[in-house]
């Protein structure tokens, strides 16, 4: 690789610059002259994707196969690369929360978490209890939302359609909530940096907890017919494995990292909104193989039930959002009889807040993992980085050491309970 | 996060192995702990961080690339290594300028980082020596220039659409 020069390589070139030989590897096997007749030696170099409904996005991967063996897997990425993190450095603050929301499109309340909980790092400000305990209802009813689709493109890709339609019905249910709560089903920009938005209106309690007994019982039902299934046991059971050491070597947290029997889940090891009051179990797997993962997801979609059933009962009153009025609006029937409010008003919704320079990093356990929010504040109001750890980004990695030398059909379970999210991947 | 003390802590271990030159400053803001070195010691300080310092930094989590542009160095790196054991985490930093944007590869101790030093190639041009596949990996790799500096401006770049590809010559070159 080191006399590879890409420059003044025509791109075509290029492109099939990343096979073996190329790599500098040891070809496997029958890269050479095939013997007359047996053709089951040659390597075959074919593109999977960038337009393929089982990658899950715009995924392209070159993937060399001998016969129906995969043999070498490079993920090329960057199909929907829109320069959010750019966008960003030329918005306000309060304005970002938009543009981060819309990278990890599923998990759209964990973006806006870590991003908001960076910059009231910087502020250092406190968020109110009420405002914690909603941020983490919403999370965990967003995780069930995300792990439930998830769960039914995967189920899709295995050929267990029935799935689909199941997990899409029951997120569909999460997105009414959040419609409820926020107004949006989903990129709901609901989270503000001090709080959140909105208090949830009337009702919104009864529905969630309709929502919480009907959950677990919808986890049995998937089970049942999943869990049972001689094909999909068959299809799941010792594909992708990866060691603990592996995983931790490549960065990968989050359900695959706890697939391989590592508790680690920043949601018990380093607390953030109030997420030390709330009992729960980390579900963790034995041999780190794609069963594995689809089983911690599922159990982690009960915890997510428990969690939220807390969260409401434990909800305390008070606001929801802070009372610092240089960074959070102020109540609108405020602006009618204080003109220190309209003036609060009219500087954040012009010029926004100005926040003192630094540097934070905050990591939130998104759905996919080690969620992280690097922002750097230069004193202006608008931000002079903003940068996302996502974990898609950084779980992509393990792709090539779960799916070498398994069968094509086992790399796409492969895909599919790696639940990889390009728009996140991309950014 | 360490503590402010257990930084200077940090940072007096880093100079006793790696000699004073190696640590530029120390800086605890909000609770968070960042340990800036010379460019050409941010490999041994992190090697000396995951294998022998008494309190181990076994994972990296993260890289950033950054851009600080009126000051020099421009350009900013930070390695942000977690200890799972103590549940703690500190954010290594290294400045380069524009001149020599160049940083040794931490590629072999952290395997973590191949596509998050590719990405601040991509975005910055910093050049990690020795990094196994040192292409682009967000932007197409016949891109020119590297988007998130500073001083790279927003839009403004041609769209290619089949009805002008024509009049950008040998665009599929």
């Amino acid at each position: 690789m080191t006399e590879f020069d890409p420059v003044g390589v025509p791109y075509r070139e290029r492109e099939r610059s990343v096979t073996m030989e190329r790599m500098g590897e040891e070809p496997v096997s029958g890269t050479e002259a095939p013997v007359e007749g047996d053709r089951h030696d040659e390597l075959l170099t074919i593109n999977f994707g960038p337009h393929h409904p089982a990658t899950h996005g715009v995924l392209r991967l070159l993937t060399t196969l001998e016969g129906e063996v995969v043999r070498d897997v490079k993920p090329i990425i960057g199909y929907v690369h829109t320069g959010i993190e750019k966008s960003c450095e030329d918005q306000q603050y309060w304005k970002v929360i938009t543009f981060v929301e819309r990278m990890d499109y599923l998990a759209y309340y964990f973006n806006a978490m870590a991003y908001c909980m960076a910059v009231e790092k910087l502020l250092d400000i406190e968020v109110p209890p009420r405002a914690q305990y909603l941020r983490v209802a919403h999370m965990e009813l967003n995780r069930i939302a995300s792990h439930l689709f998830g769960l039914a493109t995967g189920a899709l890709d295995l050929g267990a359609i029935t799935m689909l339609w199941w997990g899409c019905r029951d997120r569909d249910l999460v997105l009414d909530l959040f419609e409820m709560s926020s107004g949006q089903r989903i990129h709901p920009r609901y989270f503000q940096v001090g709080g959140v938005i909105e208090d949830i209106p009337p009702g919104w309690e009864a529905k969630v907890r309709e929502f919480l007994k009907i959950m677990p019982e919808r986890l049995d039902q998937y089970l049942n017919l999943l869990d049972r299934n001689e094909i999909w046991l068959q299809r799941l059971k010792g594909t992708g494995l990866i060691t603990q050491e592996r995983a931790l070597e490549l960065g990968v947290t989050g359900p695959l990292l706890r697939a391989t029997g590592h508790p680690w889940d920043l949601r018990k090891a380093m607390p953030y909104s109030s997420y030390e009051h709330f009992d729960f179990d980390v579900p963790i797997g034995l041999h780190g193989d794609n069963y594995d993962r689809f089983k911690v997801r599922i159990e982690e979609m009960r915890e997510s039930v428990k969690i939220v059933e807390q969260a409401l009962d434990g909800l305390p009153e008070g606001p929801w959002i802070t009372d610092n009025r240089k960074v959070a609006l102020p109540p609108r029937h405020e602006l009618a009889t204080s003109m220190e409010a309209l003036i609060h008003h009219f500087k954040l919704v012009t010029e926004g807040f100005r926040v003192p320079p630094g540097e934070a990093y905050v990591a939130v356990e998104s759905p996919r993992g080690e969620l992280g929010c690097f922002v750097v504040a230069d004193g202006s109001a608008k931000p002079a980085r903003v940068h996302v750890r996502d974990p898609s980004f950084v779980n992509l990695q393990s792709l090539p050491d779960m799916a070498k030398d398994s069968l094509i059909a086992d790399f796409i379970a492969c895909i599919a309970m790696l639940d990889p999210i390009l728009g996140g991947v991309d950014r | 996060m360490p503590d402010a003390t257990g930084l200077e802590l940090i940072a007096q271990r880093v100079r006793d192995r790696l000699g004073g030159e190696a640590v530029r400053d120390t800086v605890f803001f909000r609770g968070e702990a960042t340990l800036e070195v010379a460019p050409e010691a941010v490999r041994a300080t992190l090697a000396f961080l995951r294998d022998e310092d008494a309190e181990p930094w076994e994972s990296l989590m993260s890289v950033h690339g950054c851009d600080y542009l009126p000051d020099e160095p421009r350009f900013g790196v930070h390695y942000q290594l977690l200890s799972m054991e103590r549940t703690d985490r500190l954010n290594v930093k290294t400045r380069v300028g524009i001149e020599d944007p160049s940083l040794p590869t931490v590629v072999d101790m952290f395997p973590t980082a191949e596509y998050q030093e590719r990405e601040i190639y991509d975005m910055f041009g910093v050049v990690f020596d020795g990094h196994p596949d040192p292409r682009r990996i967000l932007m197409p790799e016949d891109y020119e220039g590297f988007p998130q500096r500073r001083d790279f401006p927003m839009g403004g770049e041609p769209v290619l659409y089949t009805f002008n590809e024509d009049s950008y010559p040998r665009w599929y070159d």
